[in-house]
């Protein structure tokens, strides 16, 4: 026997006892692994509201109810996740190809002022179908302009795109306030806002309910996004590039352009997101409305580990705990950011349940 | 033990005193790797005491043992004859082993005396005053200017140096490990840096200085101990070394470091039979600022079926040199054909497109991407391509496919084909690189150390498929440090030094010699 093969059977060994290991308790682990920690979580925000003097099981079952269970609820739970998939989508392909924007808050305000701005003018002149389709065109081309800066900075000249990008957020936001103000305020109103799409121009309604169509454009998204970089060369060209930049270079591939692509991508999608939120929730944007929705739904794919359906998973989730938990503040005077609350518990319980589960493993596997 | 009749007073300095430190037997091995094996080297005071190596040779291992960052898997570390186990770096320095790593350690946004007063207590103001007189005496004593109240940031890089063997020696090191000490020097502070190793072991203090440059060594060792492939092959005492002149000496370290004449000459016959060819691959007045070490003037060519070997002292261009060839790095100047075609402003893929191949040495830094599937990282150089995409959608039957065939065909040890790459052992993880490169229509291919940290059977292997691609018609340039393996593969042998071709030998008899003279005629300047 060769040295080699004397390395190579314990590994193999230890494989097999492994693979036996899962086959009998796959199902059974994968499920504590991803059930254990949002049992947990949900405990652990529940002293939390024992500690503030809250009923936990009125407030749960009050959230459930309202956002889950009564179809106004229920519809605007749907609504919600639009453009939150949208959102994820953006982050997935930006983070999957190892690149941080985090500027979404800025690309996705901006676009939603253009497209508030614009499209209630079009409106008399297109189609509404092709009004709808301009507003997202602005949407997409406004969000994937405001990340060309860090995109062409971080590419040639290497500069940290975390901060370029959070600095250009905060300069979008403002920007997109001071628009909102000065440049598209709608002259029929006093309150400082954009002119206001009518609701017989927005995008249609699914089905009777009151759920907007957003709702498909974001599932669209996600899954587009996940099959993409999954299953297409280009995609595994971002995998590269995101998982080692230095193999990328030695692939021959051109890490500079694809970065430049990445944001492209990314920032379209964010600013997809402001359009569907305006064309399908919204009509029009206030001066100082800032979601803020980006930085919410990175935990969120993180979450799900960067995976599209998971993504759709947790942004129906944090979906229905923002509307559950907006009636539940109004209702049982729990505050509203409660929901952000247990999202970061349940960050925290996950990471643990991960912990536990890879020492576990190791210590089978000795 | 003599060292007692030796050293007769402690206090006094002695040229060469009793142990303070030694490594008795030292192994400690890595997965796939023996870092170090059954090492025994004693450290005494009042001598610098080099330790010669190549990267990988094994001289981190056993600074990182001594310095209590590793424990030795076999055999132990004495200190003062006592078998001791150095379990934390905290330890190491109470026991009075003192390290000064190659990258800074000091933090550059605070004064000398502040970084000295970083290992206090934390309930104590830190006596600044006191502390920086102690530093100004003790740097009187060496002969060494340094103000206590600078910031770190301000320092040049061999201040900081200084500095850190201040901090070594105040902290009461009787033994000073100087880890590539002047790697980051300019040659102006690399001699100042030797001029204070010698204060400090007239001082009796012992050091040891860890080094791959063998001019270094000869300047400033008292005694010299070769490290090869992790093994201890060879020391040079202070009457030898004082004795012979230096060219005598870089002979004879050569030898150590590269071996003597031996095993090997019997198969260098086979490659012979070869048929060589038409010229493949022609490099021309080739330089490049790219790299850290630049290429220079590089001139040579390749003919099909032929072996082109390039030997040298590890750091010497020779990454520099594989990477403007591959397209990785931009060239200066020179051309490069392939197949008679001007290929030197292309892009990495185009190059591969047109034939060529390039084994990095790096193999899971670039080479591979670790945990991703072995069966992917076989295409990571082909994305896109027919038939694993068709119209940018992945095929995973035909990946599938391609990947088993890879398996079976280059032997690669894996649990499976969607195992993440970087699980496998190095040899393995050199399979999975060889594949990818020797498959297809490949007309040169470039190895860059391609047998280094594999054991002996994934060395034969590699070999072998090193004189496969020959045999079948490829050019083939072998990048080395080991002269042996250019010995017995090799056509003809190129010596580079300090990204310059010194010369090229043609393999037979005299072939070690020639290139020996080589290596040493470079060292000399």
């Amino acid at each position: 026997m060769t040295d080699e093969q004397a390395i190579a059977q314990p590994a193999q060994q230890s494989h097999g006892r492994a693979t036996r290991d899962s086959s009998a308790n796959a199902s059974l682990r994968v499920l504590a692994v991803s059930i254990g920690p949002l049992i947990a979580a949900l405990v652990v925000g529940a002293i939390l509201l024992l500690a503030m003097g809250f009923n936990p099981v009125s407030y749960y079952s009050y959230v459930v109810q309202r956002a889950i269970f009564s179809p106004s609820g229920l519809e605007a739970t749907l609504t919600r996740m639009g453009p939150l998939l949208l959102i994820a989508a953006s982050l997935i392909v930006a983070f999957r190809a190892g690149i941080w924007n985090l500027g979404g808050d800025g690309q996705y305000l901006l676009a939603a002022v253009f497209v508030a701005a614009t499209v209630p003018l079009t409106m008399n002149v297109l189609p509404v179908w092709a009004n709808l389709l301009l507003g997202l065109l602005i949407g997409a081309v406004v969000g994937a302009i405001w990340g060309i800066l860090p995109a062409i900075l971080k590419a040639w000249q290497g500069i940290n795109e975390i901060i370029t990008t959070l600095m250009m957020s905060f300069l979008g936001v403002s920007l997109a306030n001071v628009l909102v103000k000065l440049a598209f305020l709608d002259p029929a109103t006093t309150t400082p806002q954009t002119r206001t799409l009518p609701v017989e121009a927005r995008l249609p309604r699914l089905f009777d309910t009151a759920t907007s169509s957003g709702l498909l454009i974001g599932l669209f998204a996600v899954i587009a996004v996940h099959l993409i970089m999954t299953r297409t060369s280009f995609g595994m060209r971002l995998r590269l590039v995101g998982a080692n930049p230095r193999a990328a270079v030695h692939a021959g591939l051109s890490v500079p352009t694809l970065t430049v692509a990445v944001f492209a991508i990314s920032a379209a999608l964010a600013g997809l997101s402001g359009a569907v939120d305006i064309l399908g929730t919204h009509g029009n944007v206030r001066a100082d409305w800032n979601p803020a929705y980006t930085l919410t739904v990175v935990p969120l794919v993180f979450l799900a580990r960067l995976n599209g359906f998971g993504s759709i998973a947790y942004v129906f989730l944090f979906s229905a705990l923002t509307i559950g938990g907006e009636s539940a503040a109004r209702r049982i005077g729990v505050p509203s950011f409660f929901s952000l609350v247990i999202v970061a518990i349940l960050l925290i319980t996950l990471g643990l349940a991960e912990y536990l589960d890879k020492r576990h493993q190791e210590r089978v596997r000795r | 033990m003599q060292a007692p009749i030796q050293a007769p007073a402690a206090s006094v300095p002695a040229p060469s005193g009793a142990p303070v430190v030694a490594l008795r037997g030292v192994t400690k091995r890595f997965p796939g790797v023996t870092a170090s094996d059954n090492v025994t080297v004693e450290i005494r005071s009042g001598e610098v005491h080099v330790l010669l190596g190549e990267n990988g040779a094994g001289k981190s291992t056993l600074v990182a043992m001594l310095a209590g960052l590793q424990q030795p898997d076999e055999g132990h570390i004495e200190i003062d004859g006592a078998p001791v186990a150095v379990t934390s770096p905290k330890q190491a320095l109470a026991m009075g082993i003192g390290t000064v790593f190659q990258h800074s350690m000091l933090v550059p946004s605070l004064t000398v005396v502040d970084n000295f007063a970083l290992g206090g207590v934390w309930w104590k103001r830190p006596d600044r005053a006191g502390i920086a007189g102690r530093i100004e005496e003790t740097a009187k004593r060496l002969g060494l200017r340094v103000d206590p109240y600078a910031l770190v940031s301000g320092l040049a890089l061999g201040e900081r140096q200084q500095v850190e063997i201040l901090r070594a020696l105040m902290r009461g090191s009787r033994c000073l490990i100087l880890d590539e000490a002047t790697a980051m020097l300019t040659p102006h502070e690399a001699v100042g840096l030797g001029e204070l190793m010698r204060r400090l072991v007239a001082q009796g203090i012992a050091v040891i200085f860890i080094t791959h440059k063998l001019n270094e060594a000869i300047a400033y060792g008292d005694r010299i101990s070769v490290l090869r492939l992790g093994r201890n092959v060879g020391e040079i005492g202070p009457e030898t070394l004082r004795s012979a002149t230096d060219a005598e000496n870089t002979e004879r370290i050569i030898a150590l470091m590269f071996g003597t004449s031996r095993a090997g000459e019997g198969s260098r016959g086979e490659h012979r039979t070869r048929v060589v060819g038409d010229s493949v691959l022609q490099v021309e007045n080739l330089c490049s600022e790219a790299g850290r070490v630049p290429v220079r003037d590089v001139t040579f060519s390749v003919r099909s079926g032929e072996i082109f070997g390039i030997a040298g002292i590890d750091g010497n261009g020779q990454k520099e040199l594989a990477e403007v060839l591959a397209g990785q790095a931009q060239s200066s100047a020179g051309s490069i054909r392939l197949m008679g075609r001007e290929i030197g402003g292309t892009s990495v893929g185009d190059r591969r497109k047109s034939g060529l191949r390039y084994v990095t040495d790096d193999r899971l830094g670039e080479g591979t991407v670790g945990i991703f599937a072995v069966a992917t990282n076989f295409l990571l150089k082909d994305i896109g391509a027919a038939p694993y995409w068709q119209r940018g959608i992945e095929h995973p039957e035909e990946i599938r496919r391609q990947a088993d065939r890879h398996v079976q065909d280059f032997d690669i040890r894996t649990p499976g084909i969607q195992t993440p790459v970087g699980k496998l052992s190095g040899g393995n993880i050199q399979k999975v690189l060889l594949a990818r490169e020797l498959t297809g229509a490949a007309q040169a291919v470039i190895f860059a150390k391609p047998t280094y940290g594999l054991d002996v059977n994934n060395i034969r292997a590699t070999r072998k498929r090193i004189g496969g691609a020959a045999d079948a018609g490829k050019a083939v340039v072998l990048i080395s440090t080991d002269l042996d393996e250019l010995l017995e593969l090799a056509d003809r042998i190129a010596v580079i030094d300090r990204g310059s071709i010194r010369g090229i030998v043609e393999n037979g008899e005299g072939a070690r010699d020639a290139i020996g003279r080589l290596m040493s005629a470079g060292d000399d300047r």
